[in-house]
């Protein structure tokens, strides 16, 4: 009976659509007397409290009474009650069901709402898998802007302008429709001229690109730059940031994701492709009633929005969910499993349909070799893991510390600059090498291409002897020329990437971790494989050898070292474990790579842990002083809820407001003069004995609505947050009743309680605030920042760093 | 999606239910085409890779068929190798069924690139223009402005003021936007003045 208030909080049919998308969308107040917009607007048709001095029922009355739009809803950079939006959730769809027996009209209602979230994951998948296309189709052709333009038709890139033409064998990338930016101007393609006139183009269109990318975001949506997850993360555990999923963040990090993949930086598309996801999710959360009104429920939305995100970033339907149970959720019901799947799977098939690679893959490095391995690689392997755990921790350290000196220091006041020198260098230095000059995702492809007969690539420089080929199968076979100057240049640009994505992540531009750090696995994979393939094949007579490797037979295959170093440094960096593996298998195919990629994953997991604890989305939470209470660590410290309440031991007492003996005057001074979120109310001063808690937007909102909208009510009205308020003479001012407004069944804790009791409580319910008694009587309060500071306290970490509230 | 206030008068004007099938009817009016792109001649072929072979060079054939055919047998024409060698010569060969849709490539190019422009043009519009239209009234800020926030004090004087006059369709267009700016300027002080997030 006691949430009802809360419960008449979801029929708010009086007022307009316009309003609920305002505050989900719009506001970023920070001052508390401008809590606009909902009462900035007209409210016909509004219910005005009944003020008069009758102490009637007011439990018949409260249902009569409409709350006030803008009351249960929160503020910016706030976090939300989990457990009030679920027992909104709960009182809603009992609602739904008992009317439901009234007549057909509310049966189909209560239909449809239950369909309504299959509806909106079907939408989401829609439109994720679209816009995906979209950034996969545009981006593809915009890298190969920076080389040429087709001269059959300008939307072409360079190997759908190569289609038609009859290519010859030996120069397959050749075509005379396609046209180098040298030999358009110059009408030849040879000589240094034209080199160093293709080098410049390539850094003009770089630094256009980069330019125009960076001053979308910072004229149109400043929310729209870097990866997002963390954010993201940081959403889905309970805290509110307006704006960040918006309609403008959306268009405008779709557009300039494109434009920062094909300038050239190093930088992938997957991490941008979730935050996209989830705003598309959130965009459409505003055409259901259920998911618009709660917060609760949109995040469950919003969880299933991202694993759609990374399913058409990887074409991997079962990853994506595993990723966003594992790396992205706070809460994550089994119901949500379910729809998650269904959402990724939708948005996997749209992209699918859109086709954008012509093969009917999602993915550009899609892997299509089933060559068998022996055990004794997976010395390798783990060799890989290693590497992959030291660059994984070399790489968040030497991040964070390049990220906090942007924060930090003079750096941070030139974004647009330091975007275009971060482009100058990585163009300049990436056009001499051809394994840095072809787009990122095109490396990896042909790092993960197994060499068959008809590759022409350096990388499959061998010496052949044709004699001996029996059909497709190749031996292994000495190295050419070819592959020699493969490796060393392919050693070069592993040099430079391993520096470049440090200083490019994190950039004024969406920017993605996952293909820099696959490309740098990749590439030190393949390294490892040829040395490995070569070492069988001139010591083939070798103990360790000669069991299963023969000459002329086909052992080594360089491809998978390239495919499990990938999943080594992505593992090292994100921390990544079953998601990691299953998407990684789900891109071969097969599970005949299981065994190695675990073993991989694991070992970089191991290494990487040991040097430090955190991911690097964990790490840029921590940078950032979100208020993340993370829930994979332990508590084990021996602290009790008395050393963490506030007020401390010298402090003023706890602020607290009574049931009936305030007068409006005196609520507004006690608002205005302190900056808490919420108060306890007390049956009174004395006995501080608890009644509930009420928030302070509330109460704002509330307030100032009683004096504009109910006669009577003036500075020194009687507040009553109780059902039976006391009679009193009747020359005095009316009451303001604001029962409706009060939880009623707030937390509390003893304050012997030990904190990691209190931690795992506010872990496991989403608390905002616990209050703490002592023998019955309310002594303080422990909010969730004050949690977060006392963990960062006994980690020995900074507790100023938590911001936000 | 450009302009902000578009969502809201969609939103204002549809019902609850009738909204989502009204979108789902949209999406599938801008999917269909895509998705069942005319599949032209020219937009399918099979490919097959033939390597050096003996005295023979490598050569590269297309043809038009179906994903059926798609094999060495039927797609290399004229055989360069004689009648009992065929099969050897086929086996080295390399065939690859592919399909593209270049519809799909130029509405989603041309899409693409409409978008950019469009928004190059506001940019321009808001930086350049605007200015020179508001410059008579002393209330707004240019864009770009990196002051503190007192100036959305007397920001949000002006809506309240301006709102007991008419509800015009320019009127409403203006708050929008002025609600707009507002909010990207905090999010850009948020995001690069002060550093609070997205470092």
């Amino acid at each position: 009976m006691d949430q009802k208030g809360y419960r008449r909080g979801s029929f708010q049919s009086a007022t307009s659509d316009e309003d609920m998308l305002e505050i989900a969308g719009a506001s970023m107040d920070f001052s508390m007397a401008d809590d606009d917009p909902p009462l900035d607007r007209e409210m016909g048709g509004f219910s005005s409290y009944n003020g008069g001095g009758m102490n009637g029922t007011s439990t018949m009355m409260d249902f009569l009474e409409e709350p006030l739009p803008g009351v249960g809803t929160y503020e910016d950079f706030n976090t939300i009650d989990w457990v009030r939006e679920k027992s909104r959730d709960r009182d809603r769809h009992r609602e739904i069901t008992n009317r439901s027996k009234e007549s057909t009209w509310a049966l189909l209602h209560s239909v449809s709402d239950a369909f309504s979230g299959w509806l909106l994951m079907l939408l989401i998948g829609l439109l994720a898998g679209s816009l995906a296309g979209l950034i996969d189709i545009s981006a593809h052709w915009m890298t190969d802007l920076k080389e040429g333009v087709c001269l059959a038709g300008f939307w072409f890139n360079h190997e759908h302008c190569c289609w038609k033409s009859n290519t010859t064998f030996t120069d397959r990338d050749k075509c005379p429709e396609w046209k180098s930016w040298s030999q358009l101007i110059l009408g030849h393609g040879e000589g240094a001229f034209a080199y160093i006139l293709n080098y410049f183009m390539y850094v003009i269109w770089a630094l256009m690109f980069s330019l125009l990318a960076v001053l979308l975001v910072k004229g149109f949506a400043p929310y729209a730059c870097g990866s997002g997850i963390p954010e993201i993360k940081t959403i889905l555990s309970g805290f509110i940031i307006r704006g960040y999923l918006g309609k403008w963040t959306l268009v405008i990090k779709t557009i300039t994701l494109v434009l920062a993949v094909s300038s050239g930086l190093s930088l992938g598309k997957e991490g941008p492709l979730v935050h996209v996801a989830c705003c598309c999710g959130n965009i459409l959360c505003h055409l259901f009633t259920k998911y618009r009104k709660n917060e609760a429920k949109r995040r469950e939305v919003l969880s299933a929005a991202a694993a759609a995100g990374v399913s058409v970033a990887f074409g991997a339907p079962i990853g994506g969910v595993l990723f966003s149970l594992e790396e992205v959720s706070y809460y994550f019901p089994l119901k949500t499993l379910w729809r998650s799947f269904f959402a990724a799977l939708v948005a996997a098939f749209t992209l699918r349909s859109i086709n954008p690679f012509g093969n009917s893959r999602l993915v550009l490095f899609y892997v299509e070799f089933h060559m068998p391995w022996h055990l004794l690689e997976l010395v390798p392997f783990i060799l890989l893991g290693i590497f992959g755990g030291l660059w994984g921790a070399f790489f968040i350290r030497s991040n964070i510390a390049w990220c906090r000196r942007r924060k930090t220091t003079r750096l941070g006041k030139y974004p647009v600059l330091e975007v275009l020198v971060v482009t100058a260098i990585t163009a300049i230095l990436a056009f001499p090498n051809e394994y840095t000059r072809m787009s990122t995702s095109e490396l990896i492809s042909e790092l993960f291409n197994d060499c068959g007969i008809l590759d022409s690539s350096k990388l499959c420089e061998y010496v052949n002897d044709f004699n001996s080929t029996k059909g497709d199968d190749l031996p292994d076979r000495a190295a050419g020329p070819g592959v020699y100057t493969a490796m060393w240049q392919l050693a070069l640009a592993l040099i430079m990437k391993v520096f470049i994505t440090i200083f490019t992540f994190g950039m004024k531009v969406p920017s993605g971790l996952f293909i820099p750090s696959m490309a740098v696995g990749a590439i030190a994979g393949r390294l490892l494989g040829v040395a490995v393939e070569q070492l069988a094949f001139y010591h083939h007579d070798w103990a360790i050898f000669s069991g299963w490797c023969s000459q002329g037979a086909d052992c080594i295959t360089p491809g998978l070292y390239a495919m499990v170093g990938a999943a080594a440094c992505l593992g090292g960096v994100t921390r990544m474990t079953v998601s990691l593996v299953v998407i990684m298998f789900e891109l071969t195919g097969g599970l005949e790579y299981i065994v190695p990629l675990m073993a991989a994953a694991m070992t970089s997991k191991w290494v990487a842990d040991a040097i430090g604890r955190e991911g690097i989305y964990d790490a840029h939470i921590r940078l950032n002083g979100y208020p993340f209470l993370e829930a994979k660590e332990e508590f084990s410290h021996k602290t009790r809820a008395m050393d963490v309440m506030r007020p401390r031991k010298n402090d003023p007492p706890l602020t607290v407001i009574t049931q009936d003996t305030m007068t409006v005057e005196d609520v507004e001074t006690i608002v205005t003069s302190t900056t808490y979120s919420g108060y306890p109310v007390v049956v009174s001063r004395a006995s501080q004995r608890l009644v509930g808690f009420v928030l302070r937007r509330d109460l704002i909102i509330s307030i100032e609505n009683a004096r504009k909208k109910q006669d009577g009510i003036v500075s020194t009205s009687v507040i009553c947050f109780t059902d039976y308020c006391p009679p009193l003479p009747p020359s005095s001012p009316s009451v303001l009743k604001l029962r409706s407004i009060l939880d009623l069944s707030p937390f509390t804790v003893t304050d012997e309680t030990p904190m990691e009791i209190v931690v795992d409580i506010f872990r496991k319910l989403g608390l905002r605030q616990c209050l703490v008694t002592h023998n019955g009587k309310l002594l303080g309060i422990i909010t969730k920042k004050d949690v977060l500071k006392h963990i960062a306290q006994m980690a020995n970490q900074d507790p100023e760093s938590i911001l936000f509230n | 999606v450009l302009f902000p206030q578009a969502p809201r008068m969609f939103a204002q004007s549809s019902q609850n239910s009738a909204s989502p099938v009204l979108l789902l009817v949209l999406l599938g009016c801008v999917l269909c085409p895509p998705a069942q792109a005319s599949k032209s001649s020219e937009d399918i072929r099979c490919k097959c890779i033939c390597p050096p072979y003996r005295n023979i060079s490598g050569h590269i054939y297309n043809k038009n068929v179906s994903q059926k055919d798609c094999n060495c047998l039927h797609v290399v024409e004229p055989m360069p190798v004689p009648g009992n060698d065929v099969e050897a010569y086929c086996l080295l060969c390399e065939c690859k069924y592919e399909e593209r849709s270049t519809t799909t490539i130029k509405v989603i190019i041309i899409i693409y690139l409409s978008v950019v422009g469009a928004l190059l043009l506001y940019m321009a519009f808001l930086v350049l223009v605007d200015p020179l239209i508001r410059k008579p009234d002393p209330y707004t800020q240019p864009l770009h402005n990196e002051e503190d926030s007192e100036d959305t004090h007397s920001l949000a004087a002006v809506p309240t003021l301006a709102g007991a006059r008419a509800n015009t369709v320019l009127e409403r267009v203006e708050g929008a936007q002025q609600r707009w700016k507002r909010q990207v300027q905090e999010q850009r002080k948020t995001v690069f003045d002060r550093h609070k997030m997205l470092s």
